[in-house]
């Protein structure tokens, strides 16, 4: 008894250490990564224009008001000035900004509609949400298959140390080539999911009823984790996206191991749930 | 309050100068201070219940795991969470603000329909009770968010029609106060109190009123269609019956973001009244204030979609609805460039609702900033649903619209009970929340880059840092609340007396009246020069 009990201490103390060990790793990141596709670039080259405008404006403000905060205060003997209007700085700083945010947004609408234009895609892939995983359909290969959570529930509730891949690992990956143009079709079959990969930089509802036209083209083999974004019930923190994204003959070869596994049968033959 | 010993010798020519004693005085009282008061009290009481809520939810994402709550009730702690502070303690506080405030710095005798006053306060509680009394319901309370998202709403048990029902009627109540404060500003202003006179808080008051009358129908509107595609086999937002998930969004964000300025209107308002008496110089710019207020507005009913850039909107949706959001940052930018003016050259001290108003200049201004960030739609493709988002709005709502409350309290409690407050424990209070607020919401910006997406219940390793810091801000900050509850209470009961004009620089007709401000004031007309 006394042992068991401490041998579950030993476990928790394990898990919480791992906790930090892992978290060590992280290095308290506090930005966004540039990702790995040229669209995702210029998202966070945007982000980044954006975050330095709203930096310096504060700068201005902020610095304008402790100036007056420290020297216009009572106890420094400071006596008020009664102007209370001058349609020349109101004016100008009605102007200003506004000129800033014409500025601003010519790159925004730029990225935007190179975002929007899907056309020319190699290779096309449905996203299908479900409660609670995603499932893929390259549509011209023939290939589906269902991508569930792959992180034990022993680890969710705190019994056994904790992956490094914590929730951010599934069954079976999304596998696509890199230097492709993809074309990604998102929907889903009960509630409305979001499909993210914050490395492609972007995200998609996937939305009963609808289908949502998104593209990307990834320049560096690796895998790419992402979550499902948009509330869809109890398990929406447990249906994470995992892209595997391979060299174009890999992704041939893998496309072939596939379609000979016959995969589709097999999930039918196992009622439809993921193998 | 000391009125209440009127003597009965004055009864023929002051037929009921003080309150009747007990429970009716607060159960029938058509007096606008009464309700003002209890639309305070039961703004606290929410505040303190959502905000038990957040703590368990912080408490939850202490670290990695789950610990304390299963996700289905984390879901509908989230989801109470939202729908207690909106419309339980942000909403009824500045209506309680507006009830106490408005007559008595127009210089009307009471609001404009007390009777209707009463009733729209009365239904509050009932309306909560039913909203709370969800969570005891087999299947528990709504857990789709507070957004109410067909098809995932739709999937709410027994919950869902009580819900309903107490959206209806806290739609009801908005709306008649809102009419209300029209009524009372428009029809019973004092002689020479002419609109271009009013205090800025009347004036976003006004404005508030129009988008709450706009709005709540809309809502009304949108929960309805849930509740027939629920019970009634309609196909409002059921694709497979030829209806339309995303139109309940463009529905629900067309109430949704004029909501937003329901919520911060009357908090620039307060702040408008706050800094020039603690700067002791008029406010800068006080017609292009007004005109700002206007103009956001206005522009709230024409952005709404920015809430949607992810659903797959047109490309020309898409152009629009971001241009239109960045176009808020000029009359909001307005605002702050005349506040930092009103500072500028004045002569400042940092008694405490100051203290809470300087706060909000620079927090909310924040929150504006990273607003801006989100208007830019290629952008919000990463931001949106992340914690970068829960960052944002947090910021402008707690740092921005429960500080100006809390100024609010602070700066007209002393006119309403007739005692200053515990200016030591103001301080407290208000250093406590301030790094409270921030290391609570400010490592949220970080987890939301980072990738962590909002609204769940376990997250990824690499998210445990700032998570922890948040939680630990998060109970800094709610434990702290106790200090103002503590404080409001005490000064109730006594403290050193309040003069009339309270603040040295306090300018307006409310600070005419005695402290505390007898049951009825204003009974004759002040005239305005």
């Amino acid at each position: 008894m006394a042992c068991n009990r401490i041998a579950r201490g030993g476990v928790a103390l394990g898990s919480v250490l791992a906790v930090w060990s892992a978290g060590a790793r992280a290095d308290f990141a506090v930005n966004m990564t540039p990702g790995v596709t040229a669209i995702s670039r210029e998202v966070y080259d945007l982000h980044m224009l954006i975050f330095w405008i709203c930096v310096a404006i504060g700068a201005v403000v902020f610095g304008v008001m402790f100036w007056s905060i420290y020297h216009h205060r009572k106890s420094r003997g400071a006596v008020a000035a009664q102007f209370h209007e001058s349609a020349l700085v109101e004016v100008l700083w009605t102007i200003v900004p506004m000129l800033i945010l014409v500025a601003m947004a010519v790159p925004a609408t730029k990225t935007l509609i190179r975002m929007a234009d899907a056309r020319g895609a190699d290779l096309t892939i449905k996203v299908t949400g479900y409660q609670w995983r995603w499932h893929y359909e390259y549509l011209n290969e023939g290939i589906d298959f269902f991508s569930t959570l792959a992180t034990p529930q022993d680890q969710i509730h705190n019994t056994v140390p904790k992956d490094a891949t914590y929730l951010l690992e599934v069954d079976r990956r999304l596998v696509v080539p890199v230097g492709k143009k993809i074309r990604i079709l998102t929907t889903a079959a009960d509630v409305i999911h979001s499909w993210w990969v914050p490395a492609l930089g972007w995200k998609r509802d996937a939305i009963p009823g609808f289908i949502n036209e998104s593209w990307t083209l990834i320049e560096k083999p690796g895998v790419y984790r992402g979550q499902c974004a948009e509330l869809c019930g109890q398990d929406h923190g447990f249906m994470p996206v995992v892209v595997d994204a391979v060299p174009e003959a890999e992704f041939q070869q893998w496309v072939a191991n596939m379609k000979a596994k016959n995969l589709p049968a097999a999930q039918a033959a196992n009622g439809g749930q993921p193998l | 309050m000391s009125i209440a010993a009127a003597p009965a010798l004055h009864h023929e020519h002051d037929t009921h100068a003080g309150p009747p004693r007990g429970l009716g005085r607060w159960l029938f009282t058509t007096n606008h201070k009464d309700i003002g008061t209890l639309y305070l009290l039961f703004s606290l009481m929410m505040f303190f219940v959502g905000g038990s809520f957040a703590l368990v939810i912080r408490a939850e994402l202490f670290q990695p795991g789950l610990q304390i709550v299963d996700p289905h009730l984390f879901n509908q702690l989230t989801t109470l969470h939202a729908l207690v502070m909106i419309f339980g303690a942000v909403m009824p506080a500045f209506v309680g603000l507006a009830n106490w405030q408005v007559p008595i710095m127009i210089g009307a005798p009471d609001m404009a329909l007390p009777r209707m006053n009463n009733w729209s306060f009365w239904i509050l509680p009932f309306a909560f009770a039913l909203l709370l009394s969800t969570l005891f319901l087999p299947g528990g309370g709504p857990a789709g968010g507070w957004t109410l998202y067909p098809p995932l709403a739709l999937q709410t048990g027994q919950a869902f029609p009580f819900v309903i029902l107490a959206i209806h009627m806290m739609g009801i109540s908005s709306i008649m106060g809102a009419i209300n404060v029209i009524a009372t500003i428009l029809n019973l202003r004092a002689p020479g109190m002419i609109l271009m006179k009013m205090p800025l808080f009347v004036w976003t008051w006004l404005i508030t009123a129009f988008l709450l009358i706009a709005v709540m129908p809309v809502l009304a509107g949108a929960v309805t269609m849930l509740l027939a595609d629920k019970f009634f086999g309609t196909s409002f937002f059921n694709a497979a019956g030829g209806g339309d998930p995303v139109m309940f969004q463009h529905i629900f964000w067309f109430f949704g973001h004029p909501e937003v300025y329901i919520m911060i209107l009357p908090a620039f308002g307060i702040i408008s009244q706050i800094i020039p008496t603690f700067a002791r110089k008029p406010l800068f710019g006080y017609a292009s204030m007004v005109y700002a207020t206007a103009s956001i507005a206005f522009l709230s009913f024409i952005v709404w979609a920015h809430h949607m850039f992810t659903v797959g909107m047109p490309l020309a949706g898409e152009l629009f609805f971001m241009y239109s959001t960045m176009l808020i940052a000029v009359p909001t930018g307005v605002k702050v460039f005349n506040w930092v003016s009103t500072m500028w050259r004045g002569s400042m001290t940092f008694e405490t609702p100051m203290l809470f108003a300087i706060a909000f200049v620079i927090l909310f201004t924040i929150g504006g900033f990273s607003g801006l960030m989100l208007a830019i739609a290629p952008a919000d493709f990463q931001y949106h649903d992340t914690y970068f988002v829960v960052a944002h709005f947090h910021y402008v709502l707690v740092p921005g619209a429960v500080f100006s409350i809390m100024a609010g309290v602070y700066y007209w409690l002393p006119k309403w009970t007739g005692h200053m407050i515990d200016e030591r424990l103001g301080r407290l209070h208000f250093w406590l929340s301030v790094v409270g607020v921030n290391v609570l919401f400010f490592p949220q910006h970080f987890l939301g880059l980072a990738g962590m997406p909002r609204r769940i219940p376990d997250y990824a390793l690499q998210f445990t840092e700032f998570n922890m810091i948040s939680s630990i801000g998060a109970f800094l900050f709610g434990f702290s609340q106790l200090l103002f509850l503590y404080n409001v209470i005490q000064t109730i009961r006594g403290g050193e007396p309040a003069t009339d004009q309270v603040w040295e620089g306090a300018r307006g007709l409310e600070w005419t009246l005695p402290s505390p401000t007898p049951y009825h004031t204003f009974t004759k007309a002040p005239v305005v020069e």
